[in-house]
């Protein structure tokens, strides 16, 4: 074991994989003499060069469909998007490209590509520049959507994601980055469709992403410490393909679900999986299922009103202590 | 005016020519009686630029087009019968019925593809050039596009890309003066379309795209600039379509005039005339060409005809590439039960009830969608509405 930062660790999976397979390259908006706009590519120009690792000009559509006629041809490219927000210039190719050919052209071609994108709020950047997308890309078949919240997590699911033939939409968090945890020092990779179940317990699920899912375990703490209550906190690690079953298992058990992310609510991660979990649990409920989202308003700048637009802990504490109040 | 080749290259030049020809006149015919479906997008006119393209190609060269692709497909050897079946959406066609008139794909001839997205496939061509490139491989890659995706944004960042990286990629507009109905006089600031990529450095040249030799010339040394020397090149191609943008299309914005005087200048008239007046061919083996692209395109269809319908089960195939390992779900709404999905008896009663309003629903006798017109009717239309609708059409 290492200890390592998410952007380590991210860097590390991109460079074993490009030891490994000749075929993988990284492509993006200083990804290469800058290292990266968040420091995620550090050190890759310098063991691979420039064949390997190329700077882009700021043209986000061209860069993703230049990767997906690469991995057309044959390579494994990972695509940098510099941040979450920019992936709307280039939803095009991702989706009427990246997600559809291998459908529409019947298995005749693969698009084994990985965008990589960061984003989330916090860092008062404004509406354009806090954008949480997973539902977004969630929803589009064809793709498989990654969102990792622990380094150990970052590296096994990117390396997976980069072995794996499909289109992959690998979603960061800005908050993250700098985050330490424990990553085993071998090569493993993480099968996509696996959630971990970070903490157990019988009273309440809750399932948090990305900066949400540590969100979701501080509370998790706090509703033990402070209300008696054991929750169960998973953490799904992909949305396509989700583990379900982890999830409803769970939900089975406490009969009870809070759902967190940092996303808008309409149509969002939570309202998608409040769904499912009705869907299919729907007799072991005992309360409806609550949803922490995103507030429903563009980003504002200011510190004060910023951070009242995105979950805190106390918001799942109180979801939570919600759900074991209600009843059907 | 460049030297006619020797009579097996030209025969198989005209044959090429009037096969794509054929095939599409007899497309429209099919699409009238309502066995092709969604938009046809016809080539009629086209076929020396497609041709006098293809035919300088390199097996291992990489062709990408639009959604005016069923000819550049012929073109690059795709048998016909697989077009078509495509258009008739059967599970021969070219993409098992997946993708129809619009995304035609031959991965074994290299053909990468029909886009429905306006200049969506540059950037694709772009990667695909990359790819070659990256292996050290002598490929190039062929992008055709549209008068009107000279406009589109992914033009100008293509053009950038290819440049910058100097690319082994050659790309030819196929100008037909319209795209869709707004005539480029009144879509391109600049109508000179071959000028379009200069302040990139990619430097441009127009050539008549209805002379198949002239096509074969320039795109002969636009491959060789990009494969000896990695320099990309711009043609811009003069051509017309007959026909209207789609089988959809009245044609209010062009006079009649106009398309009667460029079917003066026929692609495959005009070559046949030369031909045979430079007696590289006789007129035998012209009417030969013909006859034998009848009975190829007639062929073609009764091959499609005869072809399945894609099984119903079928539908969530290809959606992923399954043999990875790396993970076991796919999407909760497939038909195959998925963990936790098993002890779950709610979603049938929903289908039931949906199924119970639909049967209701049936019941009423109100105004029915025209297969003709609508394209999500026409499965399943009835053989005497069929017949109705081709008299109509005749």
């Amino acid at each position: 074991m290492a200890e390592l930062r998410m952007r380590e660790a991210l860097r590390d999976a991109m460079a074993e994989e490009m030891r490994r397979d000749e075929a993988v390259l990284v492509m993006g908006e200083d990804v290469a003499v800058f290292q990266g706009a968040f420091k995620v590519t550090e050190g890759l120009l310098d063991e691979f060069g420039e064949r390997r690792v190329r700077d882009t000009p700021i043209s986000e559509n061209t860069i993703v469909g230049a990767g997906v006629g690469a991995a057309m041809g044959g390579l494994r490219p990972i695509v940098e998007l510099m941040t979450v927000n920019f992936s709307l210039l280039a939803l095009d190719q991702i989706v009427n490209h990246a997600a559809a050919i291998p459908y529409m052209f019947n298995g005749q071609a693969r698009v084994p590509m990985v965008v990589r994108m960061p984003g989330g709020g916090g860092h008062q950047l404004g509406p354009t520049h806090s954008h949480s997308f997973e539902a977004l890309f969630l929803q589009v078949p064809g793709l498989l959507v990654a969102c990792p919240s622990t380094p150990a997590d970052g590296k096994a699911l990117l390396k997976t994601a980069i072995r794996d033939d499909n289109p992959v939409i690998f979603i960061e968090h800005e908050s993250l980055y700098g985050t330490r945890g424990e990553v085993p020092e071998d090569d493993g990779v993480l099968r996509f469709g696996e959630a971990a179940i970070r903490r157990e317990g019988g009273d309440v699920t809750i399932v948090g992403i990305l900066k949400m899912a540590h969100a979701a375990a501080h509370a998790a703490e706090t509703l033990a410490e402070k209300h008696g209550v054991e929750a169960e906190v998973i953490d799904p690690r992909t949305l396509r393909p989700l583990d379900l079953d982890t999830i409803l298992e769970s939900v089975r058990k406490t009969n009870r679900a809070v759902i967190v992310e940092e996303g808008w609510p309409h149509g969002g991660v939570g309202a998608n999986l409040a769904t499912l979990i009705t869907e299919q649990a729907f007799d072991y409920l005992d309360a409806p299922v609550q949803r922490v989202t995103g507030a429903d308003v563009h980003m504002p700048y200011s510190r004060r009103l910023e951070q009242a637009a995105i979950p805190h802990e106390e918001h799942v504490v109180k979801a939570a202590l919600a759900a074991l109040e209600g009843s059907i | 005016m460049a030297d006619l080749p020797d009579a097996s290259i030209s025969y198989e030049l005209l044959a090429r020519m009037a096969l794509i020809r054929r095939f599409e006149e007899e497309a429209g015919r099919q699409y009238q009686r309502a066995k092709a479906g969604g938009f046809l997008h016809l080539a009629i006119g086209e076929e020396a630029t497609i041709v006098g393209t293809t035919s300088v190609m390199r097996e291992e060269d990489y062709l990408i087009g639009t959604y005016r692709t069923h000819g550049h497909a012929i073109a690059r050897g795709t048998d016909p019968k697989r077009v078509m079946a495509e258009l008739f959406g059967r599970v021969d066609g070219t993409s098992g019925g997946r993708g129809g008139s619009m995304h035609m794909f031959d991965a074994e001839r290299r053909f990468m593809g029909g886009y429905g997205i306006v200049g969506g496939n540059l950037p694709i061509a772009a990667g695909l050039a990359l790819s070659s490139d990256f292996k050290g491989e002598d490929a190039v890659t062929v992008c055709m596009f549209g008068d009107g995706a000279s406009n589109a944004g992914n033009f100008g960042e293509t053009m950038n890309l290819a440049a910058l990286w100097s690319l082994p990629i050659l790309f030819l507009v196929e100008n037909n003066l319209y795209g869709m109905g707004t005539s480029v006089e009144r879509h391109s600031a600049q109508t000179d379309l071959s000028k379009k990529a200069e302040g990139y450095g990619i430097p441009g040249h127009r050539i008549d795209g209805m002379d198949v030799m002239a096509v074969r010339e320039s795109v002969a040394e636009g491959i060789r600039l990009a494969r000896d020397e990695r320099r990309p090149t711009l043609i811009e191609a003069f051509t017309y379509r007959y026909r209207g943008h789609s089988a959809a299309d009245p044609e209010v914005y062009r006079e009649r005039e106009e398309v009667e005087e460029w079917r003066e200048k026929d692609p495959i008239e005009s070559f046949a005339r030369r031909c045979i007046e430079a007696g590289v061919l006789g007129e035998r083996e012209v009417q030969a060409v013909r006859d034998k692209a009848e009975q190829t395109v007639l062929a073609a269809v009764e091959f499609a005809e005869a072809s399945e319908e894609p099984p119903l089960d079928t539908l969530y195939e290809n959606l992923y590439v399954l043999d990875s390992d790396a993970w076991y779900a796919v999407d909760e709404r497939s038909p195959e039960p998925h963990r936790g999905e098993r002890e779950s008896t709610m979603p049938d009663a929903a289908r039931e009830l949906a199924e119970a309003g639909a049967a209701y629903a049936a019941h009423d006798d109100g105004p029915r969608p025209n297969p003709a017109t609508h394209g999500d009717a026409q499965e399943g239309i009835e053989p005497e509405v069929a017949e109705e609708i081709e008299e109509a059409a005749d």
